[in-house]
């Protein structure tokens, strides 16, 4: 926890300014890079272990195929005309400087080579537009850059034109992947989920014995039976959630809350072994094959079990792909209740119940918290909540101001669709690219430790696996305790009110009678 | 003889243009959107996305959050543009539109906002490391383009007036595929022959974001996937 530095010694100090745009350092970050997958992580996702033979042809056929099957990458790498406005919006740049992490720049490394092989002027005039050959070090220029974007989509946000570098990064990828240059973490983990069902490779038995640990961890807690139910055929909800949930801190603590509201609410719900992640690296690499094989298993897991609804835990990109794919790739969900959207936010779960009058809190619980709340980029800027647009900031808002009783927010700039990655997205989780995600986290903690001044705050909320790990790894190196990331459904869990609970000794929470049940 | 030379670039570039721009907005409209991927929060219906794109095409609202000086320049360049392309619309129509009439004025003034806007951005991409850092020498061409016909313009009008009643009998002329005499004033000749060159490039160049930014799935997406199943017909589906 970082002291409010109110009473300095030389006067309250003055933080510096997170949107701060730094002076270019040419080069900076071309040697950060994370490891290269083997090929037993290439080969069963159906990638070539290793580099093949005649890459050039390859990548340059797999662009035009991207070309012509998604209007995203066409109309991107056509349309933009260098207005500069994207420059200083991406948190890489703005933490190290290096301009080819500036968005539009980030989008030449491989617009230069689309202008090269499939544009009139590119093809006649290669000097004039910036057109350039497809070369080793253009792959490995590719394999640095298009792995220091944590496809975020700030940048997208101030562009005229939209234009998603987050697309353009998912499909470089993709042609490395394709000619066998395919990065370790993305693969390792998505390998992982096809075989065991997880990221983390947790089989059945350990996630049940993990499972019913923290069942007694409950009991003990709260002196009430809160169940957390694997693979229970019939159950009404099938949650799905980010594997980190099982075993990382503070993801369990955000778990603990979901069995909690699930359990005050009166509903019977389910985790799944065979579909035991929400997460889904298919994203990151731009393959939709893979993305789409990973949704599939949660469909299975859905009609297995005979559930009737479908709610995904605190996961930004996990919101991202549920929200927006799952119907998509792995639909129609035509066997579920069709009175619930497919699928559902546990934050939305949760704030029904809060507005029904099913839950109730001590939210004095909280108030050792001065609490502050990070939108995630997927959550925040490709996905909703609720039934109207913003409501993915408006919806976890109002659960937090229901449990804690001191929320303030960062400036806007820093905030809802501005919000700044946490510099641990797209799949840059990874140990060997420390260096980057402390940079890339910069601004964003320039911003918290605003509020940090201003208001004393103590701690910052945040709805995604991956922002939870990321921050309390670098939150250490910027002066805050690695506690000081709490996931949304922990403050729900200090706050809430189970019917029978202890509190404080023998007293016990009085039944509500009239709970209403979902 | 000259005549028939810009008579003959007149409808080849016209050309060019028009199949260029209609048949990259075809491949744009074909190539298929495989999922969805607006740009939250969005829109949650059409009429919510046609307000988004008015927006975005009219006043340039995310350049506007994004960046006051390259929005200040760029709205006015735009604006200016636009304004004097429509005056312009008096040489090639008989008798001439009564709303074409009435913006002759602004469309004066126009020219000159059109020149500071042009300068503004260039001056930015010049000055401001960043952007020269992400500017090829196409870019640097394309505003001196645009420079240059803005600036031969208004030199016809407010320093050697040319014979505009024969300009427009000319292209009232090719209008009919007449050929009729261009007045050989060099100034003139130069401003039509860089619209001519700019006419060309419009379709293969980044000149084209104009069309572009109707056809960005980030923009032009509605948010509904969940209330409306988002099936298209694509070869991985
Ligand atoms: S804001 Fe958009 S159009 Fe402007 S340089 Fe960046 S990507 Fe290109
Ligand atoms: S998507 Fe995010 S990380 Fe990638 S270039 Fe844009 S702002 Fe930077």
């Amino acid at each position: 926890m970082a002291s409010p530095d109110m009473d300095h010694p030389e006067g309250p100090q003055i933080v510096a300014d997170p949107l701060k745009v730094p002076n270019l350092a040419f080069g900076a970050m071309a040697e950060i890079k994370p490891f290269r997958a083997h090929p037993n992580h290439q080969e069963p996702l159906g990638f070539p272990g290793e580099l093949v033979g005649n890459w050039k042809e390859v990548a340059i056929e797999k662009i035009g195929e991207l070309a012509n099957t998604n209007r995203a990458f066409r109309v991107y790498l056509d349309a933009c005309v260098k207005c500069g406005a994207c420059t200083d919006k991406c948190h890489y740049f703005l933490g190290t400087g290096d301009p080819k992490n500036m968005p539009v720049a980030r989008q030449d490394l491989l617009r230069s080579v689309y202008r090269r092989y499939f544009t009139f002027a590119g093809k006649y005039f290669p000097k004039l537009v910036g057109a350039r050959e497809l070369t080793k070090e253009v792959l490995e220029e590719w394999y640095t850059y298009y792995h220091q974007c944590s496809q975020c989509r700030r940048c997208s946000v101030f562009c005229p034109y939209g234009i998603d570098t987050a697309e353009i990064s998912m499909a470089a990828r993709e042609i490395l992947d394709t000619v066998g240059m395919g990065q370790k973490y993305c693969n390792e983990i998505i390998g992982k989920v096809k075989v065991i069902g997880n990221n983390l490779g947790l089989q059945e038995k350990a996630l049940r014995a993990t499972l019913e640990d923290l069942e007694e961890d409950l009991e003990d807690e709260t002196g009430v039976s809160v169940r957390i139910p694997l693979d229970e055929k019939s159950a009404d909800i099938l949650l799905v959630t980010p594997s980190a949930d099982f075993f990382a801190e503070p993801h369990i603590d955000g778990l603990l809350g979901y069995a909690k509201v699930f359990h005050q609410a009166g509903v019977s719900w389910t985790v799944s072994s065979y579909a035991s992640e929400a997460a889904n690296f298919g994203l990151f690499i731009g393959s939709q094959d893979n993305m789409k094989a990973l949704c599939q298993r949660i469909r299975h897991a859905a009609e297995d079990l005979g559930v009737k609804r479908i709610i995904f835990g605190e996961c930004g990109h996990a919101w991202r792909v549920a929200y927006n794919f799952l119907d998509t790739l792995a639909g129609p969900f035509d066997f579920l209740d069709p009175n619930y959207p497919v699928p559902q936010h546990i934050l939305e779960f949760t704030l029904d119940q809060i507005e029904r009058g099913n839950l109730r809190f001590d939210k004095s619980k909280n108030d050792h918290i001065r609490l502050t709340y990070h939108d995630s980029c997927n959550v925040a800027r490709a996905s909703r909540m609720g039934d109207k647009p913003g409501g993915q900031f408006e919806v976890p808002r109002a659960v937090l101001r229901a449990v804690c009783n001191n929320f303030f927010d960062m400036d806007r700039d820093t905030t809802h669709e501005s919000t700044f990655c946490c510099g641990g997205g797209g799949g840059l989780l990874t140990d060997e690219l420390m260096d980057l995600r402390t940079k890339g986290a910069n601004p964003r903690m320039t911003a918290l430790q605003r509020v940090t001044e201003d208001h004393g705050v103590t701690h910052m909320a945040a709805i995604c696996a991956i922002c939870k790990t990321q921050f309390s790894k670098v939150m250490p190196q910027f002066g805050y305790e690695m506690d000081s990331v709490v996931s949304v459904h922990q403050l729900v869990s200090n706050a809430i009110l189970l019917d029978g609970q202890e509190i404080d000794g023998d007293d016990r929470v009085p039944e509500v009678a009239d709970a209403g049940v979902t | 003889m000259l005549s028939a030379l810009y008579a003959g670039l007149f409808y080849l570039s016209a050309s060019i243009l028009v199949f260029g721009v209609v048949l990259r907005m075809a491949i744009y409209a074909r190539t298929p959107a495989p999922l969805k991927i607006a740009q939250t929060p969005a829109p949650t219906t059409r009429i919510g996305v046609f307000w988004r794109m008015l927006r975005e095409v009219v006043f340039f609202q995310s350049l506007f959050k994004s960046n006051k000086w390259i929005w200040v320049f760029g709205w006015t360049f735009h604006m200016g543009l636009l304004l004097v392309l429509l005056r312009h619309l008096r040489y090639f129509t008989n008798p001439v539109w009564f709303w074409v009439e009435w913006i002759q004025p602004v469309g004066l003034y126009a020219s000159f906002a059109l020149v500071i806007g042009l300068l503004g951005l260039w001056s930015r991409r010049l000055l401001v490391e960043r952007i020269r850092y992400i500017s090829s020498p196409s870019d640097h061409l394309m505003l001196a383009l645009l420079f240059g016909i803005a600036v031969s313009g208004m030199a016809m009008k407010f320093v050697a007036r040319v014979d505009i009643v024969a300009v427009k009998v000319y292209f009232l002329g090719l209008l009919r595929f007449k050929i009729l005499d261009l007045p050989p004033d060099p100034i003139l000749l130069v401003h039509l022959g860089l619209v001519f060159v700019l006419m060309f490039i419009f379709p293969i160049s980044k000149l084209l974001h104009g069309p572009g930014v109707f056809f960005s799935p980030s923009r032009n997406q509605v948010d509904n996937p969940r209330e409306q199943r988002y099936a298209p017909r694509t070869p991985a589906n």
